[in-house]
C-alpha cells in the first residue's frame, strides 16, 4: 500500500495543494477512503490527520466507508418527489435491506438519496452506476435490480 | 510604521493602521461592536456573522463582517443602523437556536433586545464558531481537531471521532470556547477532555502532577531538548 500511495503522491510532486485530487485517486485506487491510506497520506504529506478527515467528511465525492459495486442514486427532489419516490425509496431500501445512504454488507450495492438531479422532466429518476433511469416504477426498480444479480421476492415485483 | 487610513465609524474619524479590520479599529476607538468568532490571536474568520455593519464606499451602502473587512481611505462604517440591528438579532436567534443557555449569548440577546429564538432550539451547545479548530491549528500547531461533515451536519470532530493522536492535552481549545462546550477535569493524574483521557506527568522534585506527558513530548520534540529537562515543574526548577 505504501508504495501506491507513494505513486499517486508522487504524481501531484508532494504538493499539499492537491490534497483532493490526491484523495480522489486514493479512493479511487482502493474504492472508498480508508484508514491506512489516509494514515499514510498525512505522513507523507505532513498534513494532519484531522485535516484529512475533514476534507473526508465534507465533499460528497469522498467515502470514509467501503463503497457497492453498484451504486445507486434515487432523486429526491421536489419534482421526483411529487411523482411517489418516497414509495420507490422504501421499496429500494426493502429489498436491499439497507437505508439510504448505506452499503449492504456484501458489499454489492451502495444506496443514497440526492437532491434534484436537474433533469426533473424525466422523474423520478434513479442513477445506476451512473446510468440514468427515468420516469422509473417500484416495479422498474424491481428490475433493475434483478438485472444487477438481486433477488427480488415476486410480491415485491409490482 | 504602517501606512495609516482615515474612516468614520459611527460619525466618528478615526484613524487607523491599513490591513486592519473594522471590529479592530473600532475596538481600539472604543467602539463596541458585539463578536463572538474573532480572537486577535487568530486569524480573520467571519463564522458567526454576529459583527456585521453597514459600510458606505461611494454610493453603495452594504453589510459585512467587520471582523474580516478591512479598513480603507474614506470607509463609512455604521455599526448601529436599524438594517445592522435587524441582521445581528436574526443571527443571534440563529445562534440561540443551538445553544439557548449560555450567559455569554443571553447577554448579546439581551443587549440586541432579543428574548426567545423563533427557531426550534436543538441544544446543541456548540455554536460552530471553530475558535477551537483554529487555535490548535494556528497557535498549538498540532491541528489535532478539526470539522466533520458540512451544513446542518457540521461539527467539532477529533478524526474519525476517535482518540486524536495528534493531540497534546494541552487544553487550549477548552480554554477558547466562547461558550464552554468542551468539558476538561483532571482527577488522579490524568486529564480528561471531552471524554478522552491523558496521563500527566509528576514532577521530578516535588511529585506534583503538572502537565500532561504529551504536551511534554511536544516540548522536547519542538525544541529539541531532552524529555528529562521538561520532567520538572516550573516551580522546582
Ligand atoms: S427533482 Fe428529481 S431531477 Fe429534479
Ligand atoms: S466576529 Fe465577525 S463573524 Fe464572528
Amino acid at each position: 500500500m505504501k508504495a501506491r500511495i507513494k505513486k499517486i503522491i508522487d504524481k501531484y510532486h508532494s504538493n499539499k495543494g492537491f490534497l483532493v485530487p490526491i484523495l480522489l485517486d486514493v479512493q479511487r485506487e482502493y474504492n472508498y477512503l480508508n484508514r491506512e491510506a489516509l494514515n499514510l497520506v498525512s505522513a507523507f504529506l505532513e498534513v494532519p490527520i484531522s485535516q484529512l478527515y475533514e476534507l473526508g467528511t465534507f465533499y460528497k465525492a469522498f467515502s470514509l466507508e467501503p463503497r457497492g459495486r453498484h451504486e445507486m442514486k434515487l432523486c429526491t427532489g421536489t419534482a421526483c418527489h411529487v411523482r411517489r419516490v418516497p414509495l420507490m425509496k422504501d421499496n429500494i431500501e426493502r429489498v436491499l435491506q439497507i437505508q439510504a445512504g448505506e452499503t449492504t454488507p456484501d458489499l454489492e450495492f451502495t444506496f443514497e438519496t440526492v437532491n434534484c438531479l436537474g433533469a426533473c422532466a424525466l422523474g423520478p429518476i434513479l442513477v445506476v452506476d451512473g446510468e440514468y433511469h427515468g420516469n422509473i416504477s417500484i416495479s422498474k426498480t424491481n428490475k433493475i435490480l434483478k438485472k444487477l444479480g438481486k433477488k427480488v421476492k415476486i410480491d415485491e415485483e409490482n | 510604521m504602517a501606512e495609516m487610513v482615515t474612516l468614520t465609524i459611527d460619525g466618528r474619524e478615526i484613524n487607523a493602521p491599513a490591513g486592519t479590520t473594522i471590529l479592530e479599529a473600532a475596538t481600539d476607538a472604543n467602539i463596541y461592536i458585539p463578536h463572538l468568532c474573532s480572537n486577535e490571536e487568530l486569524a480573520p474568520y467571519g463564522a458567526c456573522r454576529l459583527c456585521m455593519v453597514e459600510i458606505t464606499q461611494g454610493e453603495r451602502a452594504r453589510l459585512v463582517a467587520s471582523c474580516i473587512f478591512e479598513v480603507a481611505d474614506g470607509l463609512e462604517v455604521e455599526t448601529n443602523t436599524e438594517r445592522v440591528l435587524n441582521v445581528r438579532k436574526l443571527v443571534i436567534e440563529l445562534l440561540l437556536a443551538r445553544n439557548n443557555k449560555h450567559p455569554a449569548l443571553r447577554k448579546i440577546a439581551d443587549e440586541l433586545g432579543v428574548k426567545e429564538t423563533r427557531f426550534p432550539v436543538e441544544q446543541k451547545g456548540c455554536i460552530l464558531c471553530g475558535q477551537c479548530v483554529r487555535t490548535c491549528r494556528e497557535v498549538v500547531g498540532v491541528s489535532a481537531i478539526g470539522f466533520s461533515g458540512r451544513g446542518i451536519t457540521r461539527k467539532v470532530a477529533t478524526p474519525f471521532m476517535e482518540f486524536p493522536p495528534d493531540c497534546i492535552a494541552c487544553g487550549s481549545c477548552v480554554y477558547v470556547c466562547p461558550v464552554q462546550f468542551i468539558p476538561m477535569k483532571e482527577e488522579n493524574g490524568v486529564r480528561t477532555i471531552k471524554g478522552f483521557d491523558y496521563p500527566m506527568q509528576k514532577c521530578s522534585k516535588c511529585g506534583r502532577y503538572f502537565a500532561p506527558k504529551k504536551q511534554l513530548e511536544y516540548f522536547s520534540k519542538i525544541t529539541n531538548l531532552p524529555l528529562e529537562h521538561f520532567e520538572t515543574c516550573v516551580g522546582c526548577r
